[in-house]
């Protein structure tokens, strides 16, 4: 437990000691600014709605940019050697960099909350599906920074694991949207696999099970699996 | 205290390691030769749990390392070649964090940090990025990161690749006080290193132990007997190979180069511990050749390994 949280520390301290950290954070405040406040007086609504709908898709290619590196790097530089054969074991050490990943997109969305303010300031802003949002956005985060990390772990080349990762999110964002495709026998089945639903559903504010069953399965499929592909590496 | 029990590892098709087996007594420096390639590398990451062997075990004291990865973990500390460390961090940072996943904070941490800055001469660059240092530098930061968590042994790949001959003998010094305490596993391709390093030597070659005993008993059963290194200076090298070979005690003779005027030089090899120099003085001063060298060596680990390492 402790050298989870000796790696989570490091882990995040290193995001910001890298120039990609402060990239990608500023490429996902002006995409979500930009996309949020395009529509935000269009609408004339005090809410967040169009913010959320949006994050998703932004979170599908941002998300795997943060743990591109996680693995990649250490595989590349073989420093992965000296971190495993400390006395540590491969699900402490993707763990600690698991959550590294998920407090680092937790402060980088943590500015958005301002957008808040501003509508509350022009309306009368429904906080409820706010904070339902922002833990809807936690969720999604997590499971996309799982499948990021998997495809870290999977190659040394970063850039290979940024777009392996981007692809698989992408693929799950816009699944909704392809249901069309899909046989209706089946169409119950694969109608839950795609995220988007899931993460609207939460982000109007109504927790579900469901929905949270759905985030906290792909958060464990994707750890066990990078923990599995670790061994296997040996 | 370590024991390698029929060690194979696979790497496809290829046969890293062919069952090896060999123990490791406590409080010992031992010395793993072998040309590159060899499999040094790989019994020592096996040994630090890094990988898995294809079939075999090693245990440490009465851990496997399939059962306890964790608690042998703890006994040991790695250093890999060229010691790849996280080259944006600080060398304190660095330290600490080390410490850190070893179980050491407060005091102790900050007390054990400035122990092996101290001991590792790390003193000027403590507050340096460790991408920013020399080849040499990072090779004792990597070896304080070994050093960090006290461990009972100690596993290094290499320790002095890279390094300037100053820091070579350092490395080595070091090596040998730490060897007073600890026991100590370490690879080389340099066998002067071994010697004077080691205590004992396991000598790899193609995935197999071709050699195994303490540093001296190797040379004196592989090498067996002396050689003798001749330069003279006469018109005739034929003669001088022919009456030479007729001495008595003479084994065989290796010309060693021919460097043109009348100079000839070569190494007289004989298999008893008799000194045949004598004999062989008499001769040259007959035939009245002029002597510029003359001396005898004992065979040392670097013929030793020659012979076993060679294809055969």
């Amino acid at each position: 437990m402790s050298g989870t949280l000796t790696v989570f520390r490091k882990e995040l301290r290193g995001f910001f000691f890298s120039p990609i950290a402060y990239i990608v954070i500023t490429t996902f405040l002006l995409l979500s600014g930009w996309f949020f406040f395009s529509t935000f007086f269009l609408y004339n609504q005090a809410e967040l709605r169009n913010f959320f709908s949006q994050l998703p898709i932004i979170f599908a290619f941002i998300v795997p940019a943060v743990t591109m590196r996680l693995f990649s790097e250490e595989l590349n530089s073989g420093s992965f050697e000296l971190l495993s054969t400390l006395p540590i074991t491969d699900f402490s050490i993707v763990m600690g960099k698991f959550m590294a990943a998920l407090i680092f997109i937790a402060l980088m969305l943590l500015p958005t909350i301002s957008y808040a303010f501003s509508a509350a300031l022009l309306g009368d802003l429904d906080w409820g599906p706010v904070f339902g949002g922002y833990f809807g956005a936690l969720l999604l985060a997590g499971a996309y920074a799982g499948i990021g990390l998997l495809a870290s772990s999977l190659t040394k080349n970063q850039i290979v694991a940024f777009i392996v990762g981007m692809a698989i999110c992408f693929i799950l964002t816009i699944f909704d949207r392809m249901l069309i495709f899909v046989p209706e026998s089946v169409l119950s089945v694969f109608a839950y696999l795609g995220s988007t639903t899931h993460f609207q559903n939460i982000s109007r504010g109504i927790i579900d099970t469901r929905d949270l069953l759905y985030f906290l399965s792909i958060m464990f499929l994707a750890l066990y699996a990078t923990t599995f592909v670790l061994k296997e590496k040996r | 205290m370590i024991e390698v029990q029929g060690l194979n590892k696979f790497y496809g098709d290829f046969q890293a390691l062919k069952e090896l087996d060999f123990t490791i007594n406590k409080g010992e420096i031992l010395g793993l030769l072998g040309p590159n390639g060899a499999g040094k590398t790989t019994t020592m990451r096996i040994l630090t749990c890094f990988l898995q062997p294809s079939s075999g075990t090693i245990k440490v004291e009465k851990y496997n390392i399939f059962d306890h990865p964790l608690v042998i973990k703890k006994m040991i500390g790695y250093l890999p070649e060229s010691a790849p460390l996280y080259g944006e961090m600080l060398v304190y940072d660095y330290l600490s964090y080390v410490a850190a996943m070893r179980g050491l904070d407060g005091g102790l941490m900050v007390r054990r940090i400035n122990e092996l800055v101290e001991l590792c001469g790390l003193k000027e660059v403590v507050h340096k990025a460790i991408h920013e240092l020399s080849k040499g530098y990072k090779q004792r930061v990597g070896l304080a990161h070994a050093m960090m968590g006290d461990p009972e042994i100690l596993v290094l790949d290499e320790p002095t690749s890279g390094l300037d001959p100053n820091q070579i003998v350092e490395i080595r010094q070091l090596i040998k006080e730490i060897g007073k305490e600890k026991t100590v596993v370490f690879s080389t391709h340099i066998l002067s290193e071994a010697e004077a390093t080691c205590d004992r030597v396991v000598i790899i070659n193609r995935g197999a132990i071709v050699a195994d005993g303490a540093t001296e008993r190797l040379a004196s059963e592989f090498g067996g007997g002396a050689v003798v290194d001749v330069t003279l200076r006469s018109p005739d090298a034929q003669l001088v190979t022919s009456e030479l070979r007729q001495v008595a005690g003479v084994e065989r003779l290796e010309e060693l180069s021919d460097t043109g005027e009348n100079l000839v030089k070569m190494a007289i090899f004989s298999n008893e511990d008799d000194d045949i120099r004598p004999a062989l003085y008499r001769v040259i001063r007959e035939q009245g050749w002029d002597l510029l060298d003359f001396h005898r060596r004992s065979e040392t680990l670097e013929n030793v390994f020659a012979q076993l390492t060679r294809e055969n």
